[in-house]
């Protein structure tokens, strides 16, 4: 925006009153278009999560199934503690079954699995929205608590160091790659990345388990797994050393499974652009490659680079679990795994919820940058605003 | 359609999908008779046999073309039965009631290194009073080593190298390398030539029976080796591939075609139709796929097809709903749409007749490409522990591979082959696809 205007501004020099109220006067109407169009895409996307939890919701309980495997549980608990209770023991039997149906229904009202689960299912949603999300059934954090959200939360920084730093790392190595082989088309290494796109077809976990193979098993150069050496590392410098250590591995197998293929669609995506007639004609003006690149390549395709980063986090999000069972990483993925290998269904809602709120935020986050690079939002689509 | 063949034949033109196409043709014949020769109920009871199956074969053992690598001479499994009319078997009756069974159980030997294991089985029949066995182990080179006196019962077996008695009469050292190695020499050395365990069994009824089978277990064994419940991975790995190649092609065909079907049905009633339609992608955009798919896996079923089913479902509203939508929007204005609208078409007629068939050929280069990524999906869900409960399946092998600490331990064959195979899959749907995408889309040809 401020490329485009600086340009503008700086090639017609006419009156420079005039065209400095005129443009804030523009700028203004562009300033409430975009929050309109931010506060109508926010209200729809909290629909659209609203409805996405819901219906996470729903699948978690398998309709209300999970909370017959609760009922179950709790029977059992208080069936296994009556039973070792010397007071109740020697109770009639009568006395006893009443005493226990009793801590049963206690326990369940506790629950409310004593109403009908569509009516909890909304007791669900409400605490799932605003992130009250509870105690944890078996899990607990390092700090020893069972309150979901300190699970999660103590398992969020993992997850975001790991696939933050490989996913950046693909994206741009992938744009820049791409933007060179674009230039040279048809030379050796455009033809092997276009040989090696394929490859990209087995996910990062599977290079994982090659990796780990070959650098672990075989050389014993890298560790197994993990995110740091046992006991971690007091000292700094040596703890960021163990983890850049620990990294080496899953980064690059999410590189392997991705570079080539990103590296692929960019190239052909630029080329596609790049055979515009605008394009060409910048070139027969004369105009620096550099140039030629910035302003009439990758300007226009900003959105659509934008939103294959969008997707990318969301790939980010959901695909984490794998790779972070393969390679051990402490994260949010494995907690996820572990939590469902435990039946702890509110680690599982949460984790759920957490990921739909995460979704919900990457599409708001998509949509604002749009609307921030995307001229039809910026001028008004259909307004008959400035073109 | 005729267009479609022309493309399809242009494909001709690109090595990397001849190769692809090669591979899959393969695989696909191999799918075929897998599924004749161990049927569903056969390749089950066998995977899921356990050790009444699978007694004989070796644990943890590598595949045979390990073998082939290496210099030397790695031992296989060796099994020698009293019931085989080639060992010799003499009955006698030495009293009133008893019986003498003497059986010579010879095996050739001429393999470097050692038998992991070394085990006798042993059935016998009798009413009430149990046999009683000795056995003897004689070398090559004439030596006569007693190895044990039991009463077995009925069906009973005898470990090697479980026996301490055994043991501390050889010395130090694994009692199967101390049985098999050259005397008196460092580092141990294999003995090769005819080894025989002689067994003399005492029966004290008359009618009583006893017969003998002698397991040497090999280190390596069958095509594809052993896991650690002995059971031969040849079997994992065959079926493995109709399971893949069926998830795979279904789930992308299943896919694809639903979407674009409601695709066409959003874009020709437009309005309401088409608004719940984006709605819904909306919401299904921010639904976690694979953690929905776990949570199913955990509390419901684990089955396959129920995983199939449910993929397909979350699928069908997914992103590229988006842009067939885009292409049918360009489809709806064309003038046969309009002509076939004017002769008084039916809506469903002209959404399944004129719009989904004229888009039908341009989808063929998304499903091929599709199918990859659910054949790792399957995988993956199976590395998590969510496999099929009673198929075996690659991903079922690798995840047990990883489980039993396969890498940690240098079992790599346990995880390469089904790795190899998943790859061989992946990459040859990949390399078709790619190649037909750039057939299809003349844009792309260009470039």
């Amino acid at each position: 925006m401020s490329l485009e205007r600086r340009s503008l501004e700086g090639t017609i020099a006419v009156d420079a009153e005039a065209v400095s109220s005129a443009s804030r006067r523009a700028r203004l109407a562009t300033f409430t278009r975009m929050i309109r169009y931010t506060v109508i895409r926010l209200v729809a996307l909290f629909f659209t999560v609203v409805a996405g939890v819901y219906l996470t919701i729903l699948i978690a309980n398998m309709g209300g199934y999970v909370d017959q495997i609760r009922r179950a549980q709790i029977r059992e608990t208080i069936d296994l503690a009556a039973s070792e209770d010397p007071a109740l023991r020697l109770m009639p039997e009568e006395e006893r079954t009443r005493i226990i149906e009793e801590r049963v229904r206690l326990a369940e009202a506790r629950l409310r699995l004593d109403q009908p689960f569509f009516v909890r299912s909304f007791y669900y949603l409400r605490d799932a929205l605003t992130l009250n999300l509870g105690f944890a059934e078996r899990l607990v954090s390092d700090s020893g608590s069972k309150q979901v959200r300190l699970v999660i939360t103590e398992r969020l920084p993992p997850t975001l160091v790991l696939f933050g730093t490989s996913n950046l790392l693909l994206f741009f190595t992938a744009i820049i790659a791409a933007l060179n082989l674009s230039r040279r088309y048809g030379s050796r290494w455009d033809k092997l990345v276009m040989a090696m796109a394929p490859t990209s077809a087995a996910p990062g976990w599977f290079y994982g388990l090659f990796l780990i193979l070959i650098f672990a098993a075989a050389l014993r150069l890298l560790p197994f797994g993990g995110m740091v050496e046992a006991p971690p590392p007091d000292n700094p410098v040596l703890y960021a050393r163990s983890l850049l250590k620990h990294m080496v591995l899953p980064v690059s197998a999410t590189l392997m499974s991705a570079l080539f293929f990103s590296t692929y669609s960019w190239r052909t995506f630029f080329l596609i652009f790049s055979s515009e007639d605008y394009v060409e004609m910048a070139k027969a003006k004369g105009l620096p490659n550099r140039m030629i690149e910035r302003r009439y390549v990758l300007r226009p395709t900003l959105p659509n680079i934008i939103t294959s980063f969008a997707l990318m986090l969301i790939s980010l999000w959901t695909g984490a679990i794998i790779l972070e069972t393969v390679f051990n990483w402490p994260g949010l993925g494995r907690l996820y795994f572990r939590a469902i290998g435990l039946y702890d269904t509110p680690v599982i809602v949460a984790i759920a919820v957490v990921y739909a709120y995460l979704l919900g935020l990457t599409l708001f986050l998509l949509d604002f940058l749009y609307a921030l690079v995307d001229p039809r939002v910026r001028v008004g689509e259909g307004r008959g605003g400035r073109a | 359609m005729s267009m479609f063949w022309s493309n399809a034949k242009r494909l001709r033109e690109y090595p990397t999908a001849m190769i692809g196409l090669t591979i899959i043709i393969a695989l696909a014949v191999m799918s075929i008779v897998t599924l004749v020769v161990i049927p569903y109920g056969e390749a089950v009871r066998l995977w899921r046999g356990g050790a009444a199956v699978w007694s004989d074969s070796p644990k943890n053992a590598w595949p045979l073309w390990y073998d082939w690598l290496k210099r030397e001479k790695m031992p296989r499994t060796i099994v020698v039965d009293s019931r085989d009319p080639a060992v010799e078997k003499v009955v006698e009756a030495t009293g009133r009631d008893t019986v003498d069974v003497t059986m010579d159980l010879e095996f050739d030997y001429p393999y470097d290194g050692f038998p992991p294991e070394l085990t006798l089985f042993l059935t016998s029949t009798y009413r009430e009073r149990r046999p009683h066995v000795s056995l003897k182990w004689i070398t090559p080179d004439g030596r006569e080593i007693r190895v044990a006196s039991l009463t077995p019962t009925r069906s009973d077996s005898y470990r090697f190298t479980q026996d301490r008695t055994l043991q501390r009469r050889l010395g130090r050292g694994r009692v199967e390398e101390l049985l098999f190695a050259v005397p008196e020499r460092e580092p141990l050395v294999a003995l090769n030539g005819p080894y025989t365990l002689h067994v003399e069994g005492l029966l004290f009824e008359e009618d009583a029976t006893l017969d003998a089978k002698l397991v040497v277990y090999g280190v390596v064994h069958g095509l594809a080796g052993t896991d650690h419940l002995r059971r031969d991975l040849l079997i994992a790995l065959l079926w493995g591939t109709p399971v893949a190649m069926a998830f795979g092609l279904l789930a992308a065909a299943g896919t694809t075609l639903t979407t674009m079907c409601i695709a066409a049905t959003a874009v020709w009633f437009g309005g309401l139709v088409d608004a719940t339609a984006q709605r819904i992608v909306g919401v299904v955009m921010v639904l976690p796929v694979l953690p929905i798919l776990i949570m199913i896996g955990t509390f419901y079923s684990r089955s396959i097809w129920v995983m199939l089913g449910t993929v397909i479902l979350l699928s069908i509203f997914g992103a590229s709903i988006l842009s067939y939508r885009a292409i049918f929007m360009q489809v709806r204005t064309l003038p046969y749409v309009e002509a076939a609208q004017a002769y008084g078409a039916s809506n469903p007629r002209i959404v399944f007749r004129y719009l989904v068939p004229r888009v039908l050929p341009m989808i063929v280069p998304n499903l091929v490409i599709l199918v990859p990524g659910f054949v790792f999906l399957e995988a993956a869900l199976a590395v998590l522990g969510l496999g099929d409960p009673v198929l075996p399946t690659w991903g079922k092998v690798i995840q047990n591979a990883n489980v039993e600490g396969a890498l940690f331990k240098g079992y790599y064959y346990w995880i390469l082959q089904p790795a190899a195979l998943l790859m061989l899959a992946g990459f040859a749907f990949a390399m078709v696809g790619f190649a037909l995408d750039r057939v299809f889309n003349p844009r792309l040809r260009e470039l």
